[in-house]
């Protein structure tokens, strides 16, 4: 007893002299952080833990000589979960990098933790602009959507559609409010006008009341700021309450393949989405989604796809400078190239954004569609120099306007 | 065991096993100690503090339920509460740790007289059900006030500096920090229990007609027995938003209220230091089943149906009672 | 468009009928639940989580089975029932000689154990349940366009109330049922079977809560959290109205739901808290409730 003691005291002060390690522990960690229960496990959950296991299987399961360990947990869509989570990752286990995140209010939360401890975060989950906006972080990426994207692609196309004027549905907190903002900002460029918005709170059953407001307000365009569940809920229910029979339109600002796998195309049909990833784009996307859906029984959506993106960038960036320490990594995956099925045209910007082809999209009518998953008619691609905003407009204090 | 045996029985609480003296008691205090002084060089520290904060939580509501005989269900709209404002007055106020853990326990105090003042007006099962409704309350108003930010929460609180020199960002600090205050706390708890005010207490739990015919004004022990108890469970929310930095709905749900509960009954109802053990143990599961992916809620229900079905004396009341039932 | 204090009617005659129709659950979950706690003297936490086992049932009978709406509104109350009559009869009954609030903790913790269970199952998503054919599509009122289901919801909800109401009331069964909740002594000394009375008593309390989640089902999606967020108003409401009475449960129910309706239109922040407001308006004034007797 007492030795070990003794011994955990002599631990205690070698940890804080003796100089910095090349790595953090003697496996390489990667921590998969995400919803596995909540309304947003079908669009990251498991399906990300599978996308990080293929991706660390193809890096040959070792980088810069050591295994590559992958951790995964359930954040429950609370920030103090996911911060604790996070920090004991960090202080206890010796995790060198966080992936996934979904739920911008989380993120921002593991956000804050891995700029203090100086560790790579690679959001492919959350949305919330705030990440490489007044919230970025020098080891902090953003890699698959941002509210801005979204944004610029369905709010644009649908004021260019005759939808001049609007009202917004919004979840409460951090995405949503990103969502919101960054949309209304679009529209109003484009001549539209905003009617009001009303909030919610995640994980609502009920938006009938939100709708009926809606609809009084008169809009042409229904906006969901919100995401998975809460947007397919809200969906549902408007076309109950015929909202959609009128001249009035839906437009989620964030749909997920799986969110309209969830309404069916019979509901679903028509809508107008952005997304930063189609697994039935082209031969590329087909191939590496068929892996996906092999192991994980459904197709990939873009924040699954995104986690396995980030990780084998993530993981040369490693393997070239040798060491897991965080502002050396973060420099060097901001240099490397990134071209993959994921990622086209790619650039890291230094705010963390990774700005990348998106695509317009519109859901396909049950009688166009050959099965299930076949949902999207690709509209346009969005090229990321439109899509995104410039570092220096986003209000990150790393890049100087 | 079986539901009927002696000591279990009719009423919601054994008997007052607290005041009961051990030989070995100081030996084993002196031992626990020196464990909560060394622990944080063997486990990681932020775990400890937040054992250490639950376990205060638990203390507090236990000096409701154990001396008072009343079942709060709403005590997390005070740990919460009190998170929030210790959370909102350290990031937005720049207010030192101990003044923000302060701050966050008066306003414990003030939604306590509130709730208490309301709750007392009914008894038994009524009252446990206005406590929830009031707490359920106060979590609706946290989601829709902008000070608390909805569901992200007050993130990114600093730790700050303890009387200007101390460091709190140091895990190792906070821990002590965490340490003195709960030591603090349960010496509080500790004197109450024993006051004539805590012997008054327990004589309303055990015969409240015999109280009030003795000449006691009940309604004012409650209420004052109510809002400590509610200060209690301020001082350890408001450590706890500042150990995790973050002030969230989590902490002012109604399955906290739930979860100290839980912690309460499993340690032991109307002990010192049960609600202690049964916060350590309910943290340590929750710990390990987060990690293990199976659902925590499952385990704990369970926990909660076994506790009430088959010892509803807690582990650390069955223990006591087998060590008297030994040495009369 | 009619407008009334610069609200449009088509707003508040809407948010009106939606409150109408949360009401119809409110009222059927507190009539369940004052239903069990006078004769068991338990509040059966459980209710919520029984309230979302119901709509689950439904979902499974439909995905595994193929039996649709109609039969499984038969079906869902049977399975529920039964599933509380064995939670009566191995758990529940083993505390009416203790403080009845253990009762609250023990059907807390099997609320707690259900909810995981589904959760663990289901995630936390809703699963779609879908609008029988004979109740799909609505009605264009003018100023508002209801929608068939809804309206089926409140007639069947208000349908269940009153014949619930009839049979505790005005029944032979009843007047047992109430003798016992008087005095069981008494009741069991008559030769009527008081523990079998308790036990089908906690049945169909619980059954009212598996009906009010099939009817729940296609409206809200079946998601293992739906109970969990009604159950607490719900305790609100059965506070307002005070445990004795069932008719109070009943208009308690619906008038709050009405109540909540009305705040949506004039200040919606305020419709989650509203009934809550009024729990503590009536706990000053009248402390057992609307039409609750003082003990």
């Amino acid at each position: 007893m007492l030795r070990q003691m003794l011994c955990a005291i002599a631990l205690v002060g070698l940890g804080s002299t003796s100089a910095q390690a090349q790595f953090r522990s003697d496996t390489l960690k990667i921590g998969v952080l995400n919803d596995r229960s909540g309304i947003y496990a079908d669009l990251s959950g498991e399906g990300s833990v599978v996308a990080a296991q293929m991706a660390v299987e193809d890096a040959g399961g070792k980088v810069a000589g050591r295994p590559i360990q992958l951790l995964s947990a359930d954040h429950q869509n609370k920030a103090d979960v996911g911060a604790n989570i996070a920090r004991q990752w960090i202080d206890r286990d010796g995790v060198s990098m966080i992936i996934d995140v979904p739920n911008s209010g989380v993120a921002l939360a593991v956000q804050e933790i891995t700029r203090e401890k100086q560790i790579i975060f690679i959001a492919s989950g959350p949305g919330s602009s705030r990440l490489i906006g007044d919230a970025c972080s020098p080891t902090g990426f953003l890699w698959t959507y941002n509210t801005y994207a979204m944004g610029v692609g369905t709010g644009g196309a649908m004021v260019d559609r005759g939808g001049s004027s609007w009202f917004f549905i919004t979840a409460d907190y951090a995405f949503g409010q990103s969502m919101q903002q960054d949309t209304s900002q679009i529209v109003v460029q484009k001549g539209g006008k905003i009617l009001g918005s009303i909030k919610h709170p995640l994980n609502t059953a009920d938006f009938s009341s939100f709708l009926l407001q809606a609809q009084s307000s008169g809009a042409k365009v229904i906006a969901l700021a919100n995401a998975g569940a809460d947007t397919t809920n809200a969906i549902k229910q408007a076309a109950e309450f015929g909202i959609t029979h009128g001249d009035q339109q839906l437009a989620g600002l964030l749909v997920f393949d799986t969110d309209i796998d969830a309404l069916g195309l019979a509901t679903a049909q028509g809508l107008i989405l952005t997304t930063g990833f189609y697994w039935d784009f082209d031969d590329q996307t087909r191939t590496w989604s068929a892996r996906f859906e092999k192991r994980h029984g459904a197709e990939p959506t873009m924040v699954q796809a995104g986690v396995y993106s980030a990780i084998r960038h993530y993981l040369k960036a490693v393997e070239a400078t040798g060491t897991d320490d965080g502002p050396k990594v973060a420099a060097k995956m901001r240099e490397l190239p990134l071209d993959d099925f994921f990622a086209r045209h790619a650039r890291i910007e230094a705010n963390g954004a990774v700005s990348h082809d998106m695509y317009l999209a519109q859901v396909k009518a049950p009688g166009e569609s050959k099965g299930r998953w076949d949902y999207l008619k690709i509209l346009s691609t969005i090229p990321g120099t439109v899509a995104f905003q410039k570092p220096e407009n986003s209000g990150c204090k790393l890049v100087a306007p | 065991m079986s539901v009927d045996a002696p000591g279990g029985g009719g009423r919601l609480l054994p008997q007052s096993v607290a005041s009961d003296r051990f030989r070995m008691r100081r030996v084993m205090i002196a031992l626990v100690i020196l464990a909560a002084l060394l622990a944080p060089l063997e486990v990681y520290p932020v775990f400890l503090a937040k054992a250490l904060c639950f376990g205060l939580f638990a203390c507090a509501f236990n000096l409701l339920i154990g001396y008072a005989g009343l079942l709060s269900f709403g005590h997390a709209a005070f740990f919460g509460g009190a998170a929030y404002v210790a959370a909102h007055a350290a990031k937005e106020w720049g207010v030192p740790p101990l003044a923000a853990v302060a701050l966050g326990a008066v306003a414990a105090t003030l939604l306590g007289a509130v709730f208490g003042g309301l709750a007392i007006r009914r008894q038994g099962i009524y009252f446990a059900m206005i406590t929830l409704a009031l707490a359920q309350m106060v979590f609706f108003l946290a989601v829709q006030l902008p000070f608390t930010h909805g569901e992200d929460g007050i993130q990114a609180v600093p730790r700050g500096t303890l009387f200007g020199f101390v460091s709190l960002d140091d895990n190792m600090s906070m821990y002590y920090f965490v340490l003195a205050i709960f030591s603090i706390g349960l010496a509080v708890i500790y004197r109450t229990i024993h006051s004539p005010f805590g012997q008054v207490l327990k004589a309303i739990r055990e015969n409240e007609p015999r109280a009030i015919s003795l000449g006691y004004r009940v309604d004012r022990y409650k209420l004052a027995a109510f809002v400590m108890s509610a200060t209690l469970a301020g001082v350890a929310g408001g450590t706890k938003a500042i150990v995790f930095q973050l002030a969230s709905l989590t902490d002012i749900q109604w399955q906290t209220s739930g979860e100290v509960i839980l912690m309460t009954l499993l340690g032991g109802l109307g002990t010192m230091f049960g609600p202690v053990v049964g916060a350590f143990l309910v943290v340590v599961l929750e710990n390990g089943l987060a990690e293990s992916g199976l659902p925590v809620s499952v385990v704990t229900g369970a926990i909660f149906v076994v506790c009430v079905l088959l010892f509803r004396r807690g582990l650390v009341g069955e223990w006591i009672g087998r060590v008297r039932a030994r040495s009369p | 468009m009619m407008s009334l204090l610069g609200i449009s009617s088509q707003a508040l005659f809407g948010q009106l009928l939606l409150g109408l129709i949360n009401g119809s659950f409110y009222a059927l979950l507190s009539l369940g639940l004052a239903v069990i706690f006078g004769m068991l003297n338990v509040i059966n936490f459980a209710h919520g989580a029984q309230y979302m086992m119901g709509a689950f049932v439904a979902y499974l009978l439909l995905q595994f089975a193929g039996i649709g709406y109609w039969p499984a509104l038969v079906l869902v109350p049977v399975i529920i029932g039964g599933f509380g009559i064995v939670l009566e009869r191995t758990m529940l009954c083993r505390l009416y000689r203790l403080d009845p609030l253990y009762g609250l903790l023990l059907t807390f913790g099997i609320a707690m154990i259900i909810e995981g269970l589904f959760r663990y199952g289901y995630g936390v998503s809703g699963r779609p349940y879908p609008i029988p054919a004979a109740l799909q599509g609505g009605y264009n009122l003018g100023f508002m366009f209801l929608p068939v289901y809804r309206a089926w919801v409140v007639v069947a909800s208000l349908l269940l109330c009153l014949s619930t109401w009839f049979a505790i009331e005005r029944t032979r069964l009843g007047a047992m049922l109430r003798a016992a909740t008087e005095n069981p002594v008494l009741v069991q000394a008559f030769g009527i079977n008081v523990p079998l009375l308790v036990t089908a008593t906690y049945g169909f309390g619980v059954a009212l809560a598996g009906v009010a989640g099939l009817l729940a089902a296609p409206i809200l999606q079946v998601n293992p959290l739906m109970g969990s967020n009604l159950i607490i108003i719900v305790f609100a409401v059965v506070v307002i109205g005070g445990m004795g009475s069932i008719l109070g449960s009943i208009l308690t129910g619906f008038g709050l739901g009405i109540l909540e309706g009305l705040t949506k239109v004039f200040y919606p922040p305020a419709s989650n808290v509203v009934i809550f407001v009024v729990m503590v308006g009536v706990l000053l004034v009248k402390p057992a409730g609307l039409f609750g007797r003082e003990k």
